[in-house]
């Protein structure tokens, strides 16, 4: 098998026993790019050549255009943003440098991570490896992609409502959402600062625990991270969940759900319950206000993230042609008019508002209120729970330009996904069967905050029971 | 016009010392290139987090305890979102609902008067930077040195009944400050800022008159000029019936007068939420003691203990308090020379009149306590007269030398030898007959004018006390 088909913990089996050098591996796996990105259009563009730096982990990977690379134009998918070449490396970034990672590309994604569905970015869709008519998902559609077609090892996304798992879940491969906190933001240019987190996307749950184990601990430069040990993930990487309780929300399992995905799920419970886990019904009461709580929060911080890109500095800059009010506001408001692309701009409006004066209390204020009240759900759940299972997406893979027109209807597609973030907790995409139409459905499963390896022990138990993640797309 | 009662309000912003900005590592440094002290952070970049300089969270604390002021054991920071080139993330991190102190007061004390101020609240946030405008190349620059740098906004409640009572309260905000060492509190740098609100009301009135925002004020002076400007405009606009607006006034220091700001300009709607990116914190309470234990003796406690101690009286005291430095450099005097009453005369008459006419500060003298000591002494002594002393130190000042060095050296000791003084004596007897015939008689308050005869005549050099003798027994024994 070329190395390019490889899991890194396979890969890291033959440096071991030097039947392949990193060379030979990011050579062929630049190769499989040069062949088969012209269709998924998983990146960007091509990373400047990889250092062959000594490190643990010398394994090709697709980094999200959102996290920053000395050097490397990084523009979050957008206009705005083009020729920006950040001089400082991510937190995850210099993480994957020391360990010696080769830096594949820029993942394609979703203007600023605003979709479901790598629509939206200025650089054109990604496609879906398993059915180029459709999309892979988003935000992380470019990372998710180039796992899923061999374009890539694994890859770095980010996760804000969904965009790691459920991307993961339409390209047939893990991808996990660590607990807030758990991996340093320093250097992802953000979306919403208090739902966002970096995460892992691989073919398998092994390769989960190890890129995680590259990636998680404190940084002092991200306030927001958790000054606790990461653990060695790997560890987790047990075949037993025997004696495991794990949560079946009814809120999960009712209209909206595909019926070909509520079946995929649902054997994957029996199987479990076969395993030997304790399956449980529970009850999410407010999962339901989820989605439009997320998008009160997250626009609100969007849009005064968004706010830097005002063409004074870096990226874009639109002089008008004729002066109308002043030089300065005519020139912000032509760079944002011509840098932002409709997502985007959507979002700004719908964020200023919900944070203007007089209707704070009324959409911010409430949108946190629903999130606390979200958290004590799971909270309540985990108390005699070890995890929450539920469907990834309500659907497979749609048409690309199928929902572009509908926005509210893309958003539906967070539906499961979205409560995670907003409780903080961690969460994770395993492959769990296919449609007739041969495309991949995933099993999300969630657990309290800092216990990821309770998502990966279970996950592992399951795939380790399954083969879903062995079959491999045609392109 | 006296049926008028003033109201004013003021808002200082302070940047604190600190040897770093508050949300990164870059030196907070003024005067440096420009843009010669950034980051990623501090510059906003995508993808920069900030992280809180505690130093500059106990420099907030430490000036809201000595204001008095109630710790929120809450600490929290939210978004203040406005566009403007020199705020390089769109939003300000500033603390909207939780300030880091709130309800306090100083006590406003002046030679002749003592007030309260009430303090509204106080907070901590980062500073914007600074656009430059180049009309020759018809463009604007930026420099973004002073973004990051820590602000404390101190904010009273609209106690201040005078523009006068105003800048007592500048002074003696900044005074407390220069205690503190938190902040070096010039105008003229930056470092403090002064917005105002004014308004008046009739006597008796319990509600706000239409007020006025005062902005752009370089100096105390201005403020109390500006203020002056805005009560008379009031009232004269009240007297003649016409109506004030609330509006954004700046003030022109030159012409010394307020132009309106644009409305449009001030129509701000900024959206406040609270920062994700800093993660909101209760204070320990061990550690706002730790910081209260730590406070430095304020200026009003010093002047108390030093009535006690060296037994100033209230003027002496309240004068070497009014300068830290100056303070500070009484009290390394008072231990070398236990005559502290002495001491504070000379600092505060020559010493005062020297650094007031060189337009400089204590610091800038380069003057040692021992060598003050000792001018003090030799005066004492009667090595040199009073006024020969007030010239040694206008000598050590501009030389740099110490006292004993000048007198020596210039010959400015008092002459006290016997035969030198005689014939000096003899002459000035001999030139007031009538004088001396009056002492001779036993009106012994005439010696005085002969003594003065005799000063003038060895230019200050003879010693006052020894001649008095002299000049009675020449004119007793004569
Ligand atoms: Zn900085």
């Amino acid at each position: 098998m070329s190395p390019h088909c490889l899991t890194a913990h396979a890969l890291l089996d033959l440096f071991k026993s030097s039947k392949v050098t990193p060379q030979e591996v990011f050579e062929d796996v630049s190769a499989r790019v040069k062949l088969v990105d012209a269709k998924i259009h998983a990146y960007i563009h091509p990373a400047q050549k990889p250092s062959f730096a000594a490190g643990a982990f010398p394994i090709p990977i697709g980094i999200k255009d959102n996290l920053c690379t000395i050097g490397e134009e990084i523009t979050c998918g957008s206009r705005i943003l083009k020729g920006f070449r950040p001089p400082y490396d991510a937190a995850v970034v210099e993480k994957i440098k020391r360990s010696g990672g080769l830096i594949v590309g820029v993942a394609n994604m979703d203007e600023f991570a605003f979709g479901s569905s790598t629509e939206s970015s200025c650089y054109g869709p990604t496609f879906n490896p398993w059915d180029l008519s459709r999309v892979p998902g988003g935000s992380s559609g470019g990372s998710a992609a180039c796992v899923a077609a061999d374009e890539a090892v694994w890859a770095l996304g980010s996760d804000t409502g969904g965009s790691i798992r459920q991307p993961a879940s339409f390209c047939g491969i893990v991808g996990m959402k660590p607990t807030y906190g758990r991996v340093s933001r320093y250097g992802l240019i953000a979306f919403a600062s208090s739902l966002d987190q970096i995460g892992p996307l691989t073919k398998d749950v092994t390769d989960c625990a190890l890129l995680m184990n590259i990636i998680a601990g404190y940084d002092e430069r991200d306030s927001t991270s958790v000054n606790v040990p990461a653990p060695d993930y790997t560890k987790a990487l047990i075949k037993d969940i025997k004696g495991m309780t794990i949560a079946i929300p009814k809120e999960a399992f009712v209209e909206g759900l595909d019926p070909e995905v509520r079946k995929a799920v649902e054997d994957a419970v029996a199987l479990l319950r076969k395993l030997g886990a304790k399956i449980k019904e529970v009850s999410l009461p407010h999962t339901p206000y989820a989605v439009a709580a997320y998008y009160i929060v997250a626009t609100a911080e969007a849009s005064s993230n968004l706010a830097r890109f005002d063409g004074v500095r870096y990226g874009l800059r639109v002089s008008p042609k004729k002066v109308r009010k002043n030089a300065l506001i005519d020139m912000i408001e032509e760079t944002r008019s011509q840098g932002f692309g409709n997502e985007a701009k959507r979002r700004i409006m719908l964020g200023t508002y919900a944070l203007s004066s007089g209707y704070y209390d009324a959409y911010y204020l409430r949108g946190q209120k629903v999130r606390t009240l979200i958290k004590g759900d799971f909270d309540a759940v985990f108390q005699d729970c070890d995890a929450v299972l539920t469907p990834t997406s309500p659907t497979t893979a749609f048409k690309i330009g199928e929902k572009t027109s509908d926005p509210l209807s893309m958003y539906l597609s967070d539906i499961y996904t979205i409560p995670a973030n907003l409780a903080g907790v961690p969460a994770l995409s395993v492959p769990c069967g296919f449609s007739k139409q041969g495309l991949p459905i995933g099993l999300q499963l969630t657990a309290k905050a800092f216990a990821e390896e309770t998502l990966l022990r279970i996950a592992y138990t399951y795939e380790q029971n399954t083969e879903w993640h062995l079959t491999k797309p045609a392109i | 016009m006296s049926q008028f009662e003033t109201v004013i309000g003021l808002e200082v912003h302070l940047q604190l010392s600190t040897a770093t900005k508050i949300f990164c590592g870059c030196a907070n440094r003024y005067g440096c290139g420009p843009n010669t002290n950034v980051c990623p952070v501090c510059l906003g970049l995508p993808g920069s987090l900030p992280v809180l300089n505690s130093q500059a969270m106990r420099y907030a604390i430490t000036a809201s305890l000595a204001l008095n002021a109630r710790i929120n054991g809450f600490v929290k920071f939210d978004r203040k979102n406005y566009y403007y080139p020199d705020l390089p993330k769109g939003y300000q991190i500033s603390q909207y609902d939780f300030p880091i102190a709130s309800d306090g007061y100083l006590e406003v004390k002046t030679k002749d008067t003592s007030a309260r101020v009430r303090i509204k609240r106080a907070h901590l946030e980062e500073d914007a930077g600074k656009l430059m405008h180049d009309n020759a190349a018809g463009c604007s620059l930026v420099d973004y040195n002073r973004t990051g740098t820590p602000l404390l906004e101190i904010v009273t409640e609209p106690d201040i009944r005078s523009p006068q009572e105003a800048y007592d309260y500048l002074n003696t905000l900044k005074l407390n400050l220069q205690y503190l060492g938190i902040s070096d509190c010039d105008m003229e740098k930056g470092s403090l800022r002064c917005d105002a609100n004014v308004s008046i009301r009739p006597i008796g009135a319990t509600a706000f008159g239409t007020k006025a925002e005062l902005k752009n004020m370089n100096s105390f002076k201005a403020v109390k000029a500006a203020l002056e400007y805005e009560v008379t405009r009031h009232r004269q606009m009240a007297i003649s019936g016409g109506r004030i607006v609330q509006e954004t006034l700046l003030w022109d220091d030159i012409k010394g007068v307020t132009v309106p700001m644009r409305s449009k300009e001030e129509a701000h709607d900024y959206r406040y939420f609270p920062d994700p990116d800093l993660v909101p914190f209760t204070l320990d309470p061990a550690f706002v003691d730790s910081l209260r234990a730590e406070l430095p003796e304020l200026p009003l406690q010093k002047q108390e203990r030093f009535k006690e101690q060296y037994g100033l009286n209230d003027y002496d005291s309240f004068i070497l308090i009014s300068d830290r430095s100056i303070s500070e450099f009484f009290e390394q005097c008072a231990l070398l020379y236990q005559n502290p009453k002495n001491i504070a005369n000379w600092i505060s008459g020559p010493l005062l009149k020297e650094i007031n006419q060189r337009k400089c500060v204590l610091t800038d003298l380069k003057l040692t306590s021992e060598n003050f000591v000792n001018l003090i002494k030799s005066v004492d002594n009667g090595v040199v007269s009073n006024l020969v002393g007030k010239d040694v130190l206008t000598a050590m000042l501009d030389q740099g030398r110490s006292a004993d060095v000048i007198i020596q050296e210039g010959g400015w000791a008092q002459v006290s030898d016997d035969s030198a003084l005689t014939v000096i004596v003899d002459e000035v007897i001999a030139q007031n007959p009538s004088v001396a015939a009056q002492i001779k008689e036993g009106k012994a308050n005439a010696v005085g004018f002969l003594v003065g005869q005799v000063m003038k005549k060895s230019k200050g050099k003879a010693n006052p006390k020894k001649l008095s003798e002299l000049i009675t027994r020449r004119i007793s024994n004569g």
